[in-house]
């Protein structure tokens, strides 16, 4: 199973849309490198606007870009794409209801060595609070690739988070992805385990575990946070009755919150969330910081059989 | 652009100025200072300089506005009405509820609004986005942008001037409405500016300083700027007084956001018919 970056898979894919339509812009802020859009900006001279370190006016520009029936796509870090520009974002894209796009790698504990400041734990909380977007973490290279293009294809604001790590890959080229709709992975009526972004390969990991023990639980990935798949959560909920998310991102406002909002909705099922523990990171490596939070395929594995046996 | 006296615009933005005061009057909220201030500018822009079509608002190759400034909207809302992109009696319904006039400018309730805005310092990059967008697509409109001088306190101000500078937007035309009026105070006291001008020209603008509640000053300048497609973004920093045309009003800060008694409202009507020329 190869290992890459799901930021791979944006930088990837938005060359070809790009190619395809010139109406496709992107609006880089200085880290395009790291973000994977740097080939766009050589492919693509035209299409392409950096406007140095200075998130607000990328935003700003965006928003001005769109008006012209241009779909640009703002790439930074998740930390100064969901934070330094969120009110741009709220009163120029979402208010207007604007087609921008907000394409963010770095997202959660990955910047790992680089510290607190370049992490980000609260961005898909902050950004799903924000009426008209859209929210959305692709799991591995082939589903950003898609859900790149998904949101290229849909009218309106839609933030994209991506990663700096290698990841394994789950799906293959030909796998059809749309925005909230979850994907579900294996299935299992003992509980269900609902995951987005990096964590799904663990939560697949855990199913495996589980499954070698007897224990057979549903995996979902739900790549889109907002629009949140609430009839696949309740079919969880419904079938399962016991579930466990899983998301490098704060527990507070994050996919746990979300899914557990649904099943208290029904007034059925019982969610348990992994995730970060409302606590900022510190420079460490990426496994480590993640362990520091639960967010291992052990803990994942000892969560549901925890709620089975209860 | 058309043919039109700066006689005619004088009275033209005189009687935006009380349609401005009136609905502020009637909504009993708003701001009636900065709208004042910047009469003469929209006024120009709108009946004189701008390449627009009422009837289609969202004509692809017309001239943009953005009232980066956004609280001013009633001026603006004046304009729009008299050009007939919307019936003058909707000016009626500033602030109410359904009504397309929001509080401050919505692009998707009101034809005519180019962007919505409020939230100072934001408007002017999204007008830099909308003049890059022009060059990239080869079209030959223009971005009129008035910024407010307490605005310039905002840092996204300064990072949209580098994007004019960087991509040779000289098909942005900047309106700083220079008042020297904010909320808390005078910008001196709030936040001193310095000369605005060189800021602006600092940041690779070719800049004009003119007296900005001067009609035959502001033709005169967009008259020079029309043609000067050299690769600079322009700005007008416009010396004006806040409340213009309502004595009362004039140079006094809390008329910034505060709406006109019934007294009040007689008084300003009053100066405003009498000044109509």
């Amino acid at each position: 199973m190869s290992l890459i970056a799901t930021r791979d898979g944006f930088g990837d894919e938005i060359v070809a849309l790009g190619k395809e339509n010139k109406n496709i812009f992107v609006v880089d802020a200085d880290i395009g490198k790291s973000c994977k859009s740097a080939a766009f900006a050589k492919a693509l001279p035209e299409q392409h606007v950096n406007v140095g370190i200075a998130e607000q006016s990328a935003a700003g520009v965006a928003a001005g870009l769109a008006t012209c029936g241009i779909i640009p796509f703002v790439v930074t870090y998740a930390a100064f794409g969901s934070m330094r520009m969120v009110e741009m974002i709220r009163q120029e894209a979402c208010y207007p209801n604007l087609n921008v796009k907000i394409a963010c790698s770095h997202g959660g504990v990955t910047p790992a060595n680089d510290g607190a400041s370049h992490q980000c734990i609260e961005d898909m909380g902050i950004l799903s609070t924000i009426p008209n977007m859209t929210v959305v973490m692709p799991a591995d290279y082939q589903s950003a690739r898609k859900l790149v293009r998904a949101a290229a294809e849909k009218y309106g604001p839609v933030y994209l988070r991506f990663t700096r790590d290698a990841v394994p890959e789950i799906y293959g080229p030909d796998e059809q992805f749309e925005i909230g709709k979850a994907k579900q992975l294996r299935d299992g009526r003992a509980a269900a385990i609902i995951a987005n972004g990096d964590t799904v390969r663990l939560a697949v990991e855990a199913a495996q575990k589980l499954a070698d023990e007897g224990v057979e639980v549903r995996v979902l990935d739900m790549h889109t946070v907002k629009p949140l798949d609430v009839d696949a959560v309740a079919a969880a909920v419904n079938d399962c009755g016991k579930i466990v998310t899983v998301e490098d991102h704060n527990i507070i406002n994050g996919l746990g919150a979300a899914v557990a909002c649904v099943a208290a909705d029904m007034g059925k099922g019982q969610v348990k969330r992994i995730g970060i523990q409302d606590q900022f990171g510190m420079s460490a490596p990426y496994e480590r910081l993640l362990a520091m939070n639960g967010i291992t395929t052990e803990n994942i594995v000892a969560t549901v059989q925890a709620l089975v046996k209860a | 652009m058309q043919n039109i006296s700066v006689d005619e615009l004088k009275s033209i933005a005189n009687d935006l100025r009380i349609k401005a005061v009136d609905m502020i009057f009637k909504a009993q909220s708003g701001h009636p200072g900065g709208s004042l201030s910047a009469a003469e500018f929209v006024t120009a822009c709108y009946f004189r300089e701008m390449n627009i079509d009422p009837a289609d608002p969202k004509w692809a190759d017309r001239d943009r506005f953005v009232l980066s400034k956004g609280h001013v909207c009633p001026i603006q809302y004046a304009a729009l009405a008299t050009k007939g992109y919307f019936d003058v009696s909707v000016l009626d319904t500033l602030r109410k509820e359904g009504s397309i006039l929001q509080g401050h400018p919505d692009m998707k309730k009101c034809p005519g609004i180019d962007i919505s805005t409020g939230s100072l310092g934001q408007g002017f990059a999204c007008g830099a986005g909308m003049a890059l967008a022009g060059k990239r697509q080869g079209k030959d409109y223009r971005v009129f942008v008035v910024l407010g001088d307490g605005e310039l306190d905002e840092g996204e101000i300064w990072e949209a001037c580098n994007v004019c500078n960087k991509y040779e937007l000289d098909n942005v035309v900047v309106f700083v409405d220079w008042n020297n009026l904010q909320i808390d105070g005078t910008c001196d006291e709030v936040m001193p500016l310095l000369d605005i001008g060189k800021k602006f020209e600092a940041f690779g603008f070719e800049v004009w300083n003119i007296d900005g509640n001067d009609m035959q000053q502001m033709v005169d300048t967009l008259d020079e700027i029309r043609d000067r497609k050299n690769g600079r973004p322009k700005c007008i920093v416009g010396k004006t007084v806040k409340g213009k045309g309502v004595s009362y009003m004039e140079n006094v800060c809390s008329w910034h956001g505060t709406a006109p008694n019934e007294e009040q409202y007689k008084q300003a009507m009053m100066e405003l018919k009498g000044a109509a020329v």
